[in-house]
């Protein structure tokens, strides 16, 4: 898919919100919520992701990919006709908005690896790596197609435009998820284009990010060693596939992960108990590669829950807030209070320390 | 007084209004349901109190140079940024880069305050910027201080488990005067600080700020005081003359 | 006699008038320029090698040694030392020997690398006010980390780490052996080692019992020659390494004459007085990258899998594919020195043609590991020619975990790089066993300025990254999207993996 050769650098102002107990809202609400920040972003990039859209559907990944012309759908269904099973297609509904004049052919798909693995291009990966695979080629080798989601009972929606724009044209109020992050963009290099708009997904993690993250260049050769294609140039990319290396294939906690991400600094270390520095330590050495140095907060979105942290010396804002099983958090407090105006609690969490929610066990599947 | 209704006003219009209203003699203003809207009082000269009823946004008094402002909840980042004077009671809490490059003014906060905060403060002849925070604060307290007065007063103790002030307590300073209500710990501190008990003349000046503190919210300046105070001072006007070679 | 009509390279002069005649100038040089001839010192220029203790030493300052302007005709193809070298030979018959790096106007690609910053949409970070983290672990890393968690929610490690050698900033002092260099230079480097939090390295020489006290700061090295190696040896520092070659002498061995083998040097080398320290070119136990692995775990097995295990290899044309054998045979850390490393000897022709430049075989080498999956499987420590703190944060970004410095460190002890350190007469007491001359330079005072050195390196780079908006040096190391290139072709660029200035 064509992208900019630059790396890609932008501000952003992000919203996160999530019930715990698994009850589904409208995505009107996290449109009014990111809204009120439009001034942290520039028009030029807005999405959102949401989880439990698809409850008819949650056993098949739900792909939505944006095309630039024809051929390219032609050619991706091609391929993913060989190699799955494909339970429904249809196009991503949208409707007409004033700002939004060209938009790119946005179709989805709920799809299931095919179940005989020898029709596969690469019989023995489990599924998960095999859509991953799937993401990879498509978004590197057929040009003109780019998958923006691929997780199950979820999905993204971004583009270029407004966070109101963007949510009207994909009339997300038609949709109740359990989970929705949502974010407005401030690019400062790349002329706007689809894919490069926040959230980026892979499989059911999606991430959106404000900051950039100056270590990009280390963290992106990290990721090269392990197979990662990053075609996007985007800081967000790196850390989506940060998490998924870490979480998924290397099997560690998400806040072992978040603590790897945005370390401890030494002189903290050195003074903690044994076990606790012996581990520090060497998550320190292990995953060095993988720090993310300079300025950011993140919220990272999966099926179960949602995580939020920021940088280890806190360069860029992050609030929380809870009101009975509901947790927000957001880039500014005002955010939350516009569709929140009495929080339970209202908290700045510390440089580097996650706030990691949890669905209630049995909720949101 | 005049009364502004914010909800759903872009932060030009609402700032156009409050501006007109100040150039006009307005001495008292109400900004009702105020959310999110950025630069109150950004760069408003002269003696109008505002009262904000709502969450204000970023850039809060940044420049400022007389008014009082009000807030009667929480409050967002880079508060009384540049301010060169004028007063700030918050009443919640505030959030990070507090009183950046403050030249003069008050900023009183009753709750917590975020990371960095009186970054870069500095005095001048009689300009001396004053921030007292009833609460605890982030990481970087104080960093770069080169003048004015810090207080901070861990007045809810044991609300939380987290420390009353974060590390790297007045790294960088090199003028100006912390006062941290309790003990503090050497660990936290920069290189280029000092850690001394009160004299009376420093009694005399903290008091004095406490006593307008109180005022804003209510409190007694004696309950303050029962808690002894540690002063920090920079070590050198000059910390890194010995880094360079020439 | 006959007259050696290869020119002399420098002019030492007194001026007669300033001359207080306290015969300093005498007693300082090392290579017998002056002599006292009942009223006046005397001059034999001959032999001055313009290392300038002389000079310094002059409390009248009356000596200048200035460059001779007799050369031969000016010749854009017949060059000084090319004349100079054929008349020399014609002489002895010998090879010309030299001391130091490749002093050849080859290009130094560091100098074609500038580094980015921060403006605006990332903010740079102040690293006089802010942390800023240079520790640096040298050794094998796993691939990933296993964790229980236990009571309180603390993870708690349950993946077994190799060793490594932790350094508190990414310097470390390049392997100069006792004999090649005097051990009071030996023992600078150690005070300044330990002083530091960082390591030195015994060279192939043996390990002296005075240097015994700084085993926490010390890599042993084994060398072909096997000089004072046993088990003690190998189990008294922090690494062992295995050298097979040096930058500045790739593929050749090494030959400390007995005449330079006193007694204390044959104790630390564990040879008798007198006989020549011979270092063969090749290790003999190794001729195959199996045979390497074979030593590698005979040492890993001397020393119980304490200490991680250095290979330490010459950047020659094929260092990728070599690096990455040398990773695969279960080195803990490649040390690559590039084609500009010093040397205490080695032949001229071999110094000034034979190798590559650290820069192209560390992009190379890095990117082999990467490519392979390996990276995580050994430290890399860069070496030849690190002139600056701006050549080690840029050789830092290509890939290396840390740099070797040898000699930055000997200039700090007052060597002026004047190549000669192979006749060991450095009037400075480096490198030199004659005592006189070694009792110049006191360890405790020399290994102050050695610590000013990497102190002030150690500033620099914290500026660098506070500049690059980073606070940890991790996120510097292999980040080369953080250089860019000025005046290097596409190829070059390609190479090194880093975009041209402007992209």
């Amino acid at each position: 898919m064509s992208h900019n050769f630059q790396k890609d650098i932008s501000g952003c102002g992000l919203i996160g919100i999530i019930n715990k107990d698994g009850k589904r809202i409208s995505g009107g609400f996290i449109c009014k919520s990111l809204c009120l920040m439009n001034d942290r972003g520039n028009g030029l990039g807005a999405g959102y992701a949401a989880y439990g859209i698809y409850p008819e559907y949650k056993d098949f990944y739900a792909f939505h990919i944006m095309y630039d012309e024809l051929g390219a759908k032609t050619d991706t269904e091609e391929y993913l006709k060989k190699n799955y099973q494909i339970e429904k297609k249809e196009p991503i509904p949208t409707a007409p908005v004033e700002g939004i004049a060209i938009h790119p052919i946005l179709w989805r798909y709920f799809v299931k690896p095919l179940p005989e693995k020898a029709e596969r291009e690469t019989a023995w990966l489990p599924d998960d790596d095999f859509v991953v695979r799937t993401v990879m080629k498509i978004n590197s080798e057929i040009d003109g197609a780019y998958v923006f989601s691929s997780g199950k009972n979820m999905g993204a929606f971004k583009g270029v435009g407004m966070p109101s724009e963007i949510a009207r044209f994909f009339r997300l109020e038609e949709y109740e998820g359990y989970i929705w992050t949502g974010h407005t963009r401030f690019p400062t290099n790349t002329p706007g284009w689809w894919g490069g708009a926040h959230p980026f997904t892979l499989l059911d993690w999606s991430i959106v990010h404000n900051g950039e993250i100056s270590s990009y260049g280390i963290n992106k050769r990290y990721l090269e060693m392990y197979g990662y294609k990053l075609t996007l140039l985007t800081d967000t990319e790196v850390v989506t596939y940060l998490f998924d290396l870490m979480v998924r294939k290397h099997g560690l906690d998400a806040s072992t992960a978040c603590t790897a991400l945005a370390a401890p600094f030494w002189k903290n270390i050195d003074d903690m108990p044994e076990d606790e520095k012996a581990a520090m330590t060497a998550l320190r050495m292990v995953y060095g590669s993988a720090l993310m140095n300079g300025p950011f907060s993140i919220l990272f979105g999966h099926s179960k829950g949602l995580v939020g942290f920021n940088d280890r010396i806190k360069l860029r804002p992050l609030v929380a807030a809870t009101k009975g099983k509901t947790v927000y958090m957001a880039s500014e407090e005002s955010a939350i209070r516009e569709i929140c105006s009495s929080p339970d609690k209202v908290w700045a969490p510390r440089a580097g320390e996650p706030v990691i929610v949890e669905l209630e066990t049995g909720k949101g599947q | 007084m005049l009364t502004i209704d914010a909800k759903g006003i872009y932060y030009r219009e609402l700032n156009s209004k409050v501006r007109d209203a100040v150039s006009k003699g307005e001495k008292e203003i109400l900004l009702k349901n105020v959310n999110g809207q950025y630069y109150i009082g950004d760069g408003l000269r002269g003696e109008t109190t505002i009262t904000i009823d709502g969450v204000p946004g970023n850039d809060l008094a940044a420049f400022m140079d007389g008014p009082t402002l009000i807030i009667k909840n929480n409050a967002q980042d880079n508060i009384g940024n540049t301010m060169n004077s004028g007063k700030v009671i918050i009443h919640g809490n505030a959030g990070d880069v507090l009183g950046y490059g403050m030249r003069g003014g008050k900023l009183h906060i009753r709750g917590d305050v975020g990371y960095r905060v009186g970054i870069h403060m500095k005095g001048y002849k009689k300009q001396n910027p004053v921030i007292i925070a009833g609460g605890k604060a982030g990481d970087f307290f104080g960093e770069y201080m080169a003048g004015g007065v810090l207080i901070l007063l861990n007045l809810d103790g044991k609300k939380d488990d987290r420390p009353m002030v974060g590390d790297y307590l007045g790294t960088g300073m090199h003028g100006g005067i912390i006062f941290i209500r309790g003990d503090v710990d050497k660990k936290l501190c920069g290189a280029e600080v000092g850690i001394t008990d009160l004299d009376n003349e420093d009694n005399k000046f903290l008091k004095e700020y406490l006593e307008d503190y109180c005022k804003d919210f209510n409190l007694k300046t004696e309950d303050i005081m029962r808690v002894g105070f540690k002063k920090l001072i920079p070590a050198s006007l000059r910390p890194y003359g010995n880094l360079y070679a020439y | 006699m006959f007259r050696s009509l290869a020119v002399p390279e420098f002019l030492a002069k007194i001026d007669q008038v300033k001359c207080i005649r306290c015969k300093r100038c005498i007693q300082n040089c090392g290579w017998s320029v002056y002599s006292w001839g009942g009223d006046k010192v005397l001059i034999d220029t001959f032999k001055c090698v313009k290392c300038l203790r002389c000079y310094h030493y002059c409390p009248e300052e009356a000596i200048t040694i200035e460059d001779n302007p007799v050369k031969y005709r000016s010749n854009a193809n017949w060059g000084f030392y090319q004349i100079r070298n054929i008349k020399k030979q014609a002489e002895t018959g010998g090879i010309p020997l030299t001391g130091m790096g490749s002093d050849m106007p080859y290009p130094v690609l560091f100098d074609n690398l500038l580094i980015d910053a921060c403006q605006v949409t990332n903010p740079s970070i102040d690293p006089l006010r802010e942390p800023m983290e240079l520790r640096t672990y040298l050794g094998k890393k796993p691939a990933k980390l296993e964790f229980e968690k236990v009571a309180g929610g603390k993870p708690k490690l349950k993946t077994k780490m190799p060793p490594q050698i932790k350094l508190e900033m990414p310097f470390i002092f390049a392997p100069m052996s006792y004999g090649s260099i005097s051990l009071n230079a030996q023992k600078t480097l150690a005070i300044a080692a330990k002083e530091l939090g960082i390591v030195m390295n015994t060279g192939e020489g043996g390990l002296h019992e005075d240097i015994y006290p700084y085993r926490s700061n010390i890599i042993v090295q084994v060398a072909s020659g096997r000089f004072g190696v046993n088990p003690d040896y190998l189990n008294a520092g922090v690494a062992v390494e295995i050298k097979i070659g040096q930058g500045a002498k790739p593929g050749i061995g090494g030959h400390l004459p007995g005449e330079k083998i006193p007694l204390d040097i044959a104790k630390t080398r564990m040879i008798p007085v007198g006989t020549d320290a011979i270092s063969p070119a090749p290790q003999h136990d190794i001729y195959s990258i199996e045979d390497l692995r074979q030593l590698i775990f005979a040492i890993k097995e001397a020393t119980n899998y304490t200490k991680p295990v250095s290979v330490k290899i010459a950047a020659v044309h094929n260092v990728a594919a070599i690096a990455s054998g040398i990773v695969r045979a279960g080195a803990d850390i490649v040390y690559i020195d590039g084609f500009r490393g010093g040397t205490g000897a080695a032949p001229v022709i071999i110094r000034d043609h034979l190798g590559i430049p650290i820069e192209y075989a560390l992009a190379a080498v890095d990117e082999r590991l990467r490519q392979e999956g390996i990276r995580n499987e050994a430290s890399i420590i860069a070496a030849g020619g690190i002139r600056s703190c701006a050549d080690a944060a840029k050789a830092i970004a290509l890939g290396a975990d840390a740099v070797a410095l040898g000699t930055s460190a000997l200039i700090t002890m007052g060597c002026t790089v004047c190549g000669k350190c192979y006749t060991g007469n450095c009037s400075w007491g480096i490198t030199t066993q004659r005592p006189e001359l070694t009792v110049r330079l006191d360890p405790e005072v020399y290994a102050e300025r050695l610590i000013n050195l990497i102190h002030a390196w150690s500033h620099e780079l914290k500026e660098i990254l506070g500049a690059l908006g980073v606070n940890a040096i991790e996120s510097l190391r292999g980040s080369r999207e953080r250089l860019r290139g000025v005046g290097l072709d596409g190829q070059t660029l390609d190479l090194l993996g880093v975009k041209p200035a402007g992209r």
